[in-house]
């Protein structure tokens, strides 16, 4: 078939990186992920998955029809190991290991070109953020250098209200391990002043300190009820 | 009209030079904002991956406070920010979701809030840019530009209401009014590689150097841009950027308020030229008076 050789020149131009390989194995680029796939050894159907995500995200799962658009437009495909539509594909058959073990979710840069270019208005990168949000629910990110820095970021948010450039390196760095993250671009951060040594602090840190206490208040309460 | 103003974390940090030149392009067109008092972080990107709650109620304080101090209007330079701003006012409309938002807040949040835009569209919707020609004191005939607006400015259409999604055309009908060859531009509104720079450094060399890679290919002499994080990723990040393509740009990339800024007539330093990591003072040159004939 043509179009399979095409797939497969294109695999061998672009080989999947090994942290790809695994997901690449069962579902080669633009493979759409067939019903039969279901009963493949290790990949589970969860019956209400595509539900909770539709009534979540408040998105027409159902409507999608795999023409691939949001994949076409994706500045981030070249790094997926599943890519967008077939995400949608996965949801709609209930594939949620599948779909959680996906690094994609977490290499999403939240475009929305995806969700400006799907034919049946479907907000894809909406549906995207609910499984990022879903998937840490169960604790169960897969890139977890990708969360160390959000929550290093948002650490520092809680504790001065505004972000906090230098803080949020540090943290991340320790957190991830990655001490040399973007030393390279040191030097010129800094004669450029483009980084503020100090946190700038006002008095709504507080405040915002106490949205966070919060936040996790409440996340501690509906954790103990699940 | 009351113009409340949210200038955003990164303009008392990485783009002090985009909230310099803000503000000295907005007073010589005559148009007074007020910094809200006490604002704190929209939460960025990482609140809204974490919780969307979270997200709005740190967006919700910041308008609460725009709204209580009358503002007709809240604008900000960050299209990141009003992209949070605005989901966060569409989402409160859901009496269920303002629940939640108000139990994370000290006070309850207004029930009206003022709308919100970005400087970029403020200063269209004020200004025409025939006026903004007459204003300008300096041509900026000869220069080669690109504009690009980044995913945030335009997307999602349904919340930012920003020219046509894919082909917005307001920083190219500014500065053409003010002399400039805007180049087409196919890339101007791709992503940049967002925030990935620091945990996936690939995903933001990738793209931003794509980015880079086209306008040097079309021959520009400067990327003009509109989002901190898109100006960061172009600029601060270009040579990792350059790597990544296995090429050198050597592209200036300022804030479409700097090059307004020079059309009008403000000196360099108050437009914070000099924190551009790849500098335009080749550029400057090019710039002269305009002369008083017609069409000049
Ligand atoms: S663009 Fe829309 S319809 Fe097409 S594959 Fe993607 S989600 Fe499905
Ligand atoms: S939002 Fe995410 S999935 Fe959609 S196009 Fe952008 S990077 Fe791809």
């Amino acid at each position: 078939m043509p179009c399979r050789q095409l797939i497969h020149h294109m695999e061998a131009a672009f080989p999947p990186r090994p942290s790809q390989r695994a997901i690449h194995a069962e579902y080669s680029m633009n493979e759409t992920i067939r019903l039969s796939k279901s009963s493949s050894p290790g990949v589970a159907a969860s019956p209400s998955f595509s539900q909770e995500v539709a009534s979540t995200s408040k998105q027409p799962i159902h409507t999608c029809y795999q023409c691939g658009n949001c994949s076409a437009g994706c500045p981030a495909a070249f790094a997926y190991d599943l890519q967008v539509n077939q995400i949608m594909r996965a949801v709609q058959l209930n594939q949620k290991d599948l779909v959680y073990r996906a690094k994609s979710l977490w290499l999403c840069l939240g475009c929305a070109t995806c969700s400006l270019r799907c034919p049946n208005n479907i907000d894809v990168a909406c549906v995207m953020e609910t499984l990022r949000h879903m998937a840490r629910a169960e604790k169960k990110a897969t890139v977890p250098v990708v969360e160390k820095f959000w929550l290093s970021f948002l650490n520092m948010i809680r504790t001065f209200g505004r972000s906090y450039e230098i803080g949020t390196m540090v943290l991340f760095m320790l957190r991830s391990l990655r001490l040399t993250t973007d030393v390279d671009l040191a030097p010129q951060a800094l004669v450029k002043r483009k980084l503020g040594l100090l946190p700038h602090t006002h008095q709504g840190r507080e405040a915002v300190g106490r949205i966070f206490t919060r936040f996790h208040e409440l996340q501690c309460k509906a954790r103990e009820g699940r | 009209m009351h113009l409340a103003y949210f200038p955003g974390c990164s303009a008392k940090g990485s783009s002090l030079d985009y909230e310099l030149s803000t503000q000295a392009v907005l007073n010589a067109l005559g148009i007074t904002v007020w910094e809200i008092d006490d604002w704190n972080c929209c939460g960025s990107t990482p609140a809204h991956a974490v919780s969307t709650e979270l997200s709005s109620a740190l967006c919700a304080r910041n308008l609460d406070l725009a709204a209580k101090a009358g503002a007709d209007q809240l604008l900000t330079p960050c299209p990141s920010c009003l992209s949070n701003f605005r989901a966060t006012a569409k989402r409160l409309e859901d009496p269920d979701f303002r629940e939640k938002v108000n139990a994370l807040l000290d006070t309850p949040c207004a029930e009206t809030l003022p709308p919100t835009s970005s400087v970029l569209q403020a200063i269209g919707e004020l200004v025409d840019c025939e006026t903004l020609a007459k204003k300008a004191t300096i041509s900026l005939k000869g220069l080669k530009l690109v504009a690009y607006y980044g995913c945030l400015m335009s997307r999602p259409p349904e919340l930012m209401h920003f020219e046509d999604p894919e082909n917005p055309m307001l920083i190219e009908r500014m500065l053409e009014a003010l002399g400039a060859e805007m180049l087409d531009f196919p890339l101007k509104t791709a992503c940049c590689g967002a925030a990935f720079g620091i945990p996936k450094r690939p995903l933001t060399a990738q793209n931003s150097g794509r980015i880079l890679e086209l306008a040097a290919n079309l021959g520009a002499d400067a990327i003009v841009t509109c989002c901190p994080l898109c100006q960061m990723n172009l600029d601060l990040r270009q040579a990792q950027a350059e790597k990544a393509m296995g090429r050198h740009f050597g592209l200036p990339v300022p804030y479409f308020t700097q090059i307004l800024g020079l059309a009008l007539g403000i000196a360099p330093q108050d437009l914070g030229l000099a924190k551009l990591v790849v500098p335009m003072d080749a550029l400057l040159p090019k710039l002269a008076p305009k002369t008083s004939a017609p069409n000049a």
